[in-house]
């Protein structure tokens, strides 16, 4: 054994047999890969549409189905099926009786961290934002990730005023004030020891607002079932 | 000491014994601070009292029991540890609620002092280290400040202060903002009267620069502080912020809203001069100053912090062993070439 | 090193290759290895034991893969596969994460995909299974799996209590409980990290001391 062991230290580095296991391992690891990959990807898929679609309902209060629309490059909508390929969505929800409750729309920004990734509900109806959720952030836990879960600060999006003025731009911009200041239906409360992350979501909103509402309203009909 | 501190020690000459022991000076400095605790109960009333006594109440027992706990006898009968239970109790908002105080005098004594070895080892100033901790974890807390000079302070408690313990306080009283958030979130400056006098909210101790002043020169003039290094910190502080004032009024406070409000008069006179956790040459304080004063206004004009005195002091705190490195003095006898050796 | 290169290798079967990593050469608290994961996804109870048993998986696989691969893998390559091996076994276990579990694996985050540099795996490889048994390094990859385990639950239990007043999600306080917002954040972790080691070494410095006095009363020697 100790002979052996001596000769292998001594002997020089066989290329041949470097190679062979290299490859050999590499071979295994990337089928080993791939088999996983496989066997776990319709699950991921499905769960990562499950995730869209709650979130969808979430921001949308009485939704029972959705249907997904893609923005086209002259400033439209069309029906959109399949997965998604870089185009932008918007997800239009409908109640029991196929009613256009009102459409999600998805947003990004910078937040205190790292980009935030928020998906809300826009009611045609009332002129407002109607729910809002974080999809992803990675803001301080116990200070900035209250910008998910404090009650008093989602109350801010029930019915957030983004209603339209004559000229088709959004009448008041989305403003944020501190802690029980709100007066008007377009201010959004900032969460004490939150500053940050609540004026991320106010200047979130309002860019994505001022930038897809007017289009939304333009193209109504589109939606409607 | 002698207590603590059985290992031989060899010094060189001269040998000279200075009957000045660490009760003496500790004494001292507690006479030094009675006055700005004093005013601190002045202003914010009974919420201050009660909370000072808790701060330095839960210093010395932690002190107390860690000290029995590890099979030593109880240092708290030289007054160190009194001193820093009433300065760390000094450093925070006086609406604190008082189990907060008690969780931050444990982690001062010990994290800051007990595990480093006690007394004369400690490498941060550890009511500072109690504070940072407490800034750390209660965030909204340490930030929310009682007002100062409220109506019948005297006989009432603030409304948080008696939080059960592991509960969010709920405060009933208006808060106050302090002079730096006002001037950092709001560019609405405070009146140096005011200021020097301490007629603004803020933490217990820091608002009266007037007493903590006559503290501070008290014990320089009997020797017990090292005047160099709130003098060398003062002067950086006035000097940086009078040449970014000069550049940009409308951004940066002038020097006397600097050098006044927040926590720079209490953390210069009584905090960065706490004797063990400073270099110990002349040379070495100065630098140790300096180096305060550039973090503070650095924190203070660029951080998402209004104040940043503490951390400035505990990071200088962290750097004296190096700054004493640098700073050496020659070995007499020695070349100057020699010294590089070492 | 050089006296292993030459020692016979174990052949039985001891199963003290499996304790010894739950405590007397715990990963965490007596090697200190992959402090990374250790500090930094221990925020709550949950996300402790996700990581540590993601860690187990594939400490186990990778000791079990380079075992048996352990004469043939020539001497100037083997860091690179054992790299290759654990890489892959990161890999097959993100994708079972998101297929458990989005949210879980949202919480982990870049952790997982972190595995890989966790010194605790490489050297598991490199000082255990490139020289014993399958079966030896086996047990030795559970034992210390199951044993970094046992420490992230450790810190994970103590942050999420005091840092959210729960405890495996469960609510432990009435509502209103003011959570230390800095044991979520790293800096809890090292906090408690020390606590622990403190607790650890304390017990250790106790039971050297008892054992002493122990042996030392037993023999009758004063």
């Amino acid at each position: 054994m100790n002979q052996i062991d001596l000769k292998q230290l001594t002997a020089p580095p066989n290329s041949w047999h470097m190679l062979r296991t290299l490859a050999g391992v590499g071979i295994f690891c990337s089928l080993l890969i791939v088999a996983t990959y496989q066997a776990t990807l319709p699950v991921i898929t499905t769960k990562k549409l499950e995730k869209l679609q709650e979130a969808v309902f979430n921001v949308l209060p009485g939704a029972a189905s959705k249907a997904n629309f893609r923005l086209t490059p002259d400033g439209r909508f069309e029906p959109f099926e399949g997965t998604p390929k870089g185009e932008t969505l918007v997800y239009a929800g409908y109640d029991r009786q196929g009613k256009l409750v009102g459409i999600a729309l998805e947003a990004y920004g910078q937040g205190f961290q790292d980009v935030l990734h928020i998906i809300y509900g826009y009611s045609p109806e009332k002129q407002a934002v109607v729910g809002i959720q974080v999809l992803e952030s990675k803001e301080t836990p116990g200070l900035g990730d209250k910008i998910e879960k404090d009650p008093a600060f989602l109350a801010n999006f029930e019915a957030l005023d983004v209603s339209l003025s004559g000229d088709g731009q959004i009448q008041n911009a989305i403003t944020a004030v501190k802690k029980g200041e709100k007066q008007q239906p377009y201010e959004i409360e900032c969460i004490t020891g939150a500053t940050i992350s609540s004026k991320a979501i106010t200047a979130i909103l309002q860019k994505s607002t001022g930038e897809f509402i007017p289009m939304l309203m333009k193209n109504l009909a589109t939606f409607e079932k | 000491m002698s207590k603590i501190n059985k290992t031989l020690e060899i010094r060189t000459s001269p040998h000279i014994v200075r009957g000045l022991s660490t009760d003496d000076i500790m004494r001292n400095v507690v006479w030094a601070l009675l006055p700005v605790a004093g005013f601190a109960v002045y202003t914010f009333g009974l919420t201050a009292l009660v909370m000072l006594s808790v701060a330095t109440l839960s210093c010395v027992l932690s002190e107390h029991i860690l000290c029995r706990l590890n099979g030593r006898e109880s240092t708290i009968g030289d007054w160190s540890i009194t001193i820093t239970g009433l300065l760390y109790g000094l450093t925070l908002p006086p609406g604190l609620p008082l189990w907060m105080v008690a969780v931050g005098g444990f982690i001062a004594v010990g994290l800051g002092k007990f595990l480093f070895g006690g007394l004369g080892y400690n490498v941060f100033n550890p009511a500072l280290v109690g504070r940072a901790f407490l800034q750390a974890a209660f965030p909204v807390a340490m930030t929310t400040w009682h007002p100062a000079f409220a109506d019948g302070r005297f006989f009432s408690l603030d409304g948080a202060t008696l939080t059960v313990p592991f509960m969010e306080p709920v405060y009933t009283a208006v808060t106050g903002a302090t002079p730096l958030a006002a001037m950092k979130f709001a560019q609405q400056p405070t009146a140096a009267y005011d200021l020097v006098f301490g007629f603004t909210s803020g933490s217990a101790g820091e608002t009266s620069a007037l007493f903590i002043l006559a503290g501070g020169a008290y014990l320089a003039v009997r020797n017990m502080l090292n005047w160099r290094i709130p003098a060398a910190i003062f002067a950086t502080v006035a000097l940086l912020s009078g040449i970014l004032h000069a550049i940009d009024p409308q951004h940066y406070a002038g020097p006397m809203f600097m050098l006044f409000s927040g926590g720079l008069m209490l953390g210069a006179v009584f905090m960065a001069t706490d004797m063990v956790a400073t270099p110990l040459t002349n040379r070495g304080v100065i630098i140790y100053g300096v180096l305060i004063a550039v973090l503070t206004v650095m924190i203070r004009y660029w951080g998402g912090l209004p104040e940043g005195v503490m951390y400035a002091i505990l990071f200088a705190n962290a750097a004296s062993r190096h700054i004493d490195r640098l700073v050496q003095p020659r070995v007499y006898g020695t070349l100057k070439q020699a010294k590089r050796g070492s | 090193m050089a006296n292993d290169l030459f020692k016979m290798p174990e052949t039985a079967v001891s199963t003290d290759e499996f304790i010894k990593g739950l405590w007397r050469e715990n990963p965490v608290f007596v090697q200190v290895l992959g402090m990374c994961p250790v500090l930094a996804v221990t925020n709550s109870g949950i996300n402790a034991i996700a990581m540590g048993l993601a860690t187990t998986f594939v400490l186990v696989m990778s000791n079990i893969l380079v075992s048996s691969l352990r004469k043939v893998i020539p001497k100037q390559v083997r860091i690179a596969t054992y790299i290759l091996i654990i890489a892959t076994f990161v890999t097959v276990v993100e994708y079972l994460i998101q297929a458990i579990s989005l949210d879980l694996h949202k919480a982990l985050g870049a952790f997982i995909s972190l595995i890989v540099v966790n010194c605790v795996i490489l050297g598991r490889a490199e000082a255990f299974a490139s020289k014993n048994t399958l079966a030896n390094s086996f047990l030795d990859g559970l034992g210390m799996g199951l044993g970094f385990t046992f420490a992230l639950l450790c810190l994970g239990v103590v942050r999420e209590i005091l840092g959210s007043g729960t405890i495996f999600g469960i609510g432990l306080f009435p509502d209103g409980f003011q959570s230390w917002v800095v044991m979520i954040l790293p800096g809890g972790g090292f906090f408690t990290m020390g606590a622990w080691l403190l607790f650890f070494n304390w017990l250790k410095e106790r039971n050297k001391k008892r054992e002493a006095a122990l042996s030392e009363s037993g023999t009758g020697v004063k």
